[in-house]
């Protein structure tokens, strides 16, 4: 009986060492352990043993169907490492192929520019304002020193409603509206749609964006104005960004500048987006004029204010190297697609 | 204003290069456009003399010369008429260049060498405007006294570099030859020389012997000057005065007619001139022109006037636009023997309103409508006939016709140092202040601490205006920047309002829509392009009384007809599908208000691979992003736009806060869409008030669902929102959703009849659900769907 279970054993390390498939280990598991398997049909011999040899052939039965299970798992486990290795080769993609199309939204680029407009000027604790595109006379000229017979009220440079009705042709009348209407300390932007009578070229569109800001307070310098555009040229621009101011003439600030930032693409050293001067012109800005304060009915000898405004469209014209103005209403997709 | 450097050195020494100088102006306030000499181009060429002329071997019409250009004699052949021995002409030498690109080199002409070309005026870009004796069409012959071999540009005063300014509007004393010398003078730090004006008035008689001067009007001319020259001799004007108005762009004429322009130049001041013998009347009248009366001016047209223009009148007769252009019937011409010289001070508005109606912009109005100084008009008449005298053009008779109003005094007001340096954030020292303010001719009295404005600076009014002066000055750029330090902090957000556009936005881009920008403004034809009924309140607009064109007249009442036209652009452009949003507004006028209603509006639009569901599924998504609760989708059949079994109201508490639909094929068709394109629009005003942003958590449930399926025959009629309703309000409180996930028709459910699949979820809080519990809820819904809707469990 001792010769059969080590032949047994022999025959199963033998053919253990031989199967080619899962199904070869399951017959084998059959053949030698399972119910009528071999080593079953020997173990029931095992009632015609004396009491002396019962429990050494029991220990050694034992024995041997342990190692008959641990063989059957190598083989298994021997199997199961190269059928996933086969099944991994089989798997293989030419991962050079392109991906599945997921559509993704894009905000236009004048949404891009006003967003990064109102979140540097959100961090400085300013407020974002709005008011009526179909804007009074008083607020748009008036009360910004802009009087009749102005040329800015021509009829050739603004759209008219009623006589006293007009498209606003800037975001300052905003300012007015909300100086009228609160007290000092006042720290807002405004950005939106403005229009002006320009027939639509590569530069110009009867409808375009503005962002204005102003700042009314006790003690607002001009210093102040030179640094809260540096803070703002920086961010927009990146942090060796410089600034310049040169004198300029607005009806409602005073004294008036216009602003330029070193160029962004060559940093000032002369190049095709600059013009080869090294700045560009960004910012009209300047100190409120006491008669702007004061026709708002705050008092010029106590408060003092700057304001500063800059075009959408020109910005992300210069930001995103786009030569025709035209594109950003046209809305092609081609175009929409590259922000 | 364009300026020849030589021009402003008569009043001011400029030793800076032209780059350091310009850079200064320009951040002083003047700022320089540009900079060139205009005829830079040219190289090479110089004077010579036709020393020998002889025939050319194998050539009838060329001819072959000797030149002397000073160190040598050089040959050259030329096919030109009007050159003979001893002329004096500007020779190309070879390797010159001219102007637009033209390079010469020597060559040989039908065999016999050519080592340079004789120049003619248009050769070098010149004109019989500049020099009046020299042959159109043959070669420039200079004058016997010319020196040879010297470099043309000089004989000629061709080497002037120009500079040109950017003059803001409130700065016409500017638009002056003077005005920038005095700016240039404090930028650079150099002495002003002021015009000193002396004449010897040879004439006979005093000016008010020979006209009668009236003003009518004194609110439209506060001053009208004018000084008599008899003895005019009319010719041109010397190549100095001509080669100053040609570099400042103005076209030379003749002398009297120069000397105006160049005073104008120089002074700022505009002036004309009057043939005195055409003044039958010599009696000049200032007065507003009758309605319809008519004037020949000097352009050779006839212009209709009415009562709002100002004229010149020679008795009855209009003879100048004042401030505009002169009448014909008065002109200088070469006849001309006897002139009156007017410097007057003519209302700007009313000059601008003149020169825009009658279409007239000239050199004159423009200055004029800026507001110009009266004092400064006689000062300009002075130097006119200075200019005369000088260059032999007449006898400048004693006295000054001079009628004004009371002149404007200079505006006193407060000197403030340190005010101005509180404002402007500067330790400005006071005597740098002074200093600055002095040489701008403005007077500082340091006792009354006041200031004298000069009577040329009606802009500055107050002390903001001279911070301005001075600051410029010192330096914007000197300023230290700083931020606000010590003030009061201010909070930087958005409003409830701007916070719930972001989200909007943010949930279009999420779900693939590209944002768009329109015009706001649009014809009334998109009208009928959208089949709108006559009485549609969209109809009622706000109108632009000064449109570009018809197609940008109205402000759009609706956002639709862009979109359609976005959709067009890129349909047409072979894009196979694409979805867009824009968030803009509309306008609406509001009976009785001046200002309309301008609303906030989404819209959506879709074509390609979509359909109704799609556009539905973007607007559901949206409201359940804004948290949205109760929104119904409301068949419309009426909308007159819309395929009229495609389109729904979008309503909540029976409130409509949007439409979405396919568009009528007909609309589709008139705006060349795809047939199949999806439109929806939603009132984000509305949305502001329904819209729950203050989220709050709800914790996640602790206990599984059972999830059961209903498949269900029923009438085709039956709409899913019955069928939901029915299940919702007949399931009990374990009911937690109800999905419709399958609709099937064919012949295995019957004509006219659907099969609609629904997944149902129970859930409990606090317990395990058990079957039986499941089961009778489920056995409840079906019995109402029975009863109800006549629904048959599949």
């Amino acid at each position: 009986m001792k010769q059969q279970l080590q032949n047994i054993l022999h025959q199963v390390t033998l053919q253990a060492s031989d199967v080619k498939s899962l199904q070869d280990i399951e017959q084998l598991r059959i053949k030698f352990l399972g119910k009528k398997g071999e080593l079953t049909t020997v173990l029931r011999g095992m009632g015609a043993l004396s009491k002396e040899e019962r429990p050494i052939i029991g220990k050694l039965a034992n024995e041997v169907r342990t190692n008959i299970e641990s063989l059957i798992k190598q083989a298994n486990d021997k199997l199961v490492s190269i059928e996933k290795e086969i099944t991994l080769k089989k798997e293989k993609l030419d991962v050079t192929m392109p991906g599945k199309i997921y559509e993704i939204g894009k905000k236009h680029p004048l949404t891009l520019v006003i967003e990064e407009v109102e979140n540097v000027f959100l961090g400085l604790g300013y407020q974002i304002a709005e008011g009526p595109e179909i804007e009074l006379v008083h607020y748009n000229f008036e009360a910004l020193n802009i009087h009749e017979g102005h040329p800015a009220r021509d009829e050739q440079d603004t759209f008219y409603i009623q006589p006293d009705v007009v498209l606003r042709t800037q975001t300052s009348p905003v300012q007015i509206r909300v100086m009228e209407n609160s007290q000092p300390p006042i720290k807002i932007i405004c950005p939106g749609r403005v229009y002006r009578s320009d027939a639509v070229d590569a530069t110009h569109s009867p409808v375009f964006h503005q962002i204005e800001g102003l700042v009314v307070d006790k003690g607002i310098t001009m210093g102040d104005l030179r640094g809260t555009l540096e803070v703002f040229a920086k961010s927009m621009f990146g942090e060796d960004t410089n600034i310049r101011f040169r004198p300029h003439h607005f009806p409602f600030t005073e004294p008036s500048a216009e602003v330029d930032v070193s160029c962004w693409n060559c940093n000032g050293e002369g190049c095709k987006v600059c013009k080869g001067e090294g700045w560009v012109e960004i910012l009209g800005a300047g100190m409120v004029h006491p008669k702007v304060l004061k026709n708002c009915g705050i008092d010029p000898e106590i408060y003092s204010g700057f304001a500063f405004g800059l075009g959408v469209e020109r910005t992300a014209m210069g930001r995103f190297g786009i030569d025709d103005l035209r594109l950003l209403y046209e809305n092609d997709v081609r175009f929409l697609k590259q922000f | 204003m364009k300026v020849p450097i030589s021009w402003l050195a008569d009043y001011v020494k400029i030793e800076e290069n032209i780059k350091n100088y310009s850079e200064m102006m320009t951040m002083s306030g003047s700022k320089v456009e540009g900079y060139e000499k205009p005829f830079h181009e040219i190289t090479n060429v110089v004077t010579g003399k036709i020393t020998e002329v002889a025939s050319h071997p194998d050539a009838d019409k060329l001819i072959v010369t000797k030149v002397d250009v000073g160190e040598e004699i050089v040959q050259i052949v030329t096919g030109a008429k009007n050159v003979s021995k001893g002329d004096i002409i500007p020779i190309a030498l070879d390797n010159s260049t001219l102007p637009n690109g033209v390079i010469i080199t020597k060559g040989n002409l039908r065999g016999v060498q050519s080592n340079g070309m004789m120049c003619s005026i248009a050769e070098l870009n010149l004109t019989k405007n500049d020099f009046p004796t020299a042959s159109e069409d043959g070669i420039f012959i200079l004058p016997k006294n010319t020196p040879l071999g010297v470099d043309i540009k000089e004989i000629l005063g061709l080497d002037d570099t120009v500079v040109e300014f950017e003059i803001t509007p409130n700065r016409p004393d500017c638009l002056s030859i003077i005005g920038l010398a005095r700016e240039s003078a404090v930028t650079i730090g150099k002495k002003f020389v002021v015009p000193n004006v002396s004449l010897q008035e040879k004439g006979k008689g005093t000016a008010t012997d020979y006209v009668k001067v009236t003003i009518e009007d004194y609110d439209l001319c506060k001053r009208y000057a004018g000084k008599i020259v008899t003895d005019v001799l009319i010719k041109e004007s010397p190549l100095w005065m001509r080669k100053r108005l040609r570099d400042a762009g103005v076209r030379p004429i003749n002398n009297i007619v120069d000397i105006t322009n160049y005073v104008m130049l120089e002074y700022g001041q505009p002036m004309h001139a009057f043939d005195l013998n055409y003044l039958q009347e010599k009696n000049i009248i200032i007065r507003r022109a009758k309605k319809g009366e008519i004037i020949h001016t000097l352009d050779d047209q006839e212009r209709m006037l009415n009562n709002q223009n100002l004229v010149i009148a020679d008795g009855d007769k209009a003879i100048a636009v004042a401030g505009v252009m002169g009448g014909a019937n008065s002109e200088v011409n070469n006849d001309t023997t006897k002139i009156l010289f007017e410097s007057a001070n003519f209302d700007g508005v009313s000059v601008r309103l003149t020169a825009k109606q009658l279409g007239l912009r000239t050199e004159s109005s423009a200055r004029f409508e800026k507001g110009l100084d009266p004092h400064n008009a006689k000062p300009a008449l002075l130097r006119a006939c200075e200019l005369v005298e000088k260059l032999g053009a007449g006898k400048v008779v004693p006295g000054i016709i001079d009628c004004h109003s009371e002149l404007p005094t200079k505006n006193i007001i407060p000197f403030r140092p340190k005010k101005m340096n509180e404002f402007l954030g500067t330790s400005i020292e006071e005597k740098t202040m002074v200093d600055i303010l002095t040489s701008l001719e403005f007077e500082v009295n340091m006792e009354k601490m006041e200031i004298a404005v000069p009577s040329f600076r009606p802009d500055v009014e107050a002390w903001a205006d001279i911070s301005e002066e001075v600051v410029r000055f010192y330096g914007y750029n000197n300023i230290k920047a700083s931020l606000q330090s010590g003030n009061r902090a201010t909070q930087g957000i958005k409003t409830y309002e701007q916070r719930i556009r972001d989200t909007i936005r943010e949930a279009m881009l999420a779900m693939g829509l590209m944002e768009i920008y329109t015009y706001s403004f649009t014809s009334r034809k998109v009208f009928d392009k959208l089949l709108l009924k006559d009485d549609s309140p969209l109809r009622e607009t706000v109108v632009i009384t000064n449109p570009l064109g018809e197609d940008f007249k109205i402000m759009r009442t609706t956002t639709i007809p862009e979109m359609l036209q976005v959709i067009s652009h890129n349909f047409n452009r072979r894009i196979p599908q694409a979805g867009f949003f824009e968030t803009s507004k509309t306008y609406h006028p509001i009976k009785g208000e001046k200002l309309p209603n301008e609303k906030n509006v989404l819209t959506i639009g879709l074509y390609g691979d979509y359909d109704f569901y799609a556009i539905k599924g973007i607007v559901e998504k949206l409201v359940d992003t804004l948290d949205i609760p109760d929104v119904k989708y409301v068949i419309d059949s009426n909308n007159p736009s819309y395929h009229p079994g495609r389109c729904a109201l979008i309503t909540v508490n029976g409130n409509t806060i949007g439409t979405i639909g396919e568009i009528h094929p007909d609309v589709a068709d008139n705006f060349e869409t795809p047939k199949r394109s999806y439109i929806g629009e939603l009132d984000i005003e509305k949305l502001y008030k329904l819209t729950n942003v203050l989220k709050s958590y709800k914790g996640l449930p602790k206990y599984p669902e059972v999830d059961r399926d209903l498949a269900m025959v029923v009438d085709e009629e039956i709409i899913a929102y019955d069928i939901e309703q029915v299940i919702k309000n007949s399931g009990g409180d374990l009911l937690q959703k109800v999905t419709l996930f399958d609709v099937y028709r064919g012949e295995q459910v019957g004509e006219n009849k659907k099969s609609m699949a629904y997944a149902l979820s129970f859930r409990a809080d606090d317990r395990t659900l058990t079957d039986e519990e499941v089961n009778k809820a489920v056995t409840e819904i079906l019995s109402k769907l029975d009863s109800e809707i006549g629904a048959i469990l599949r």
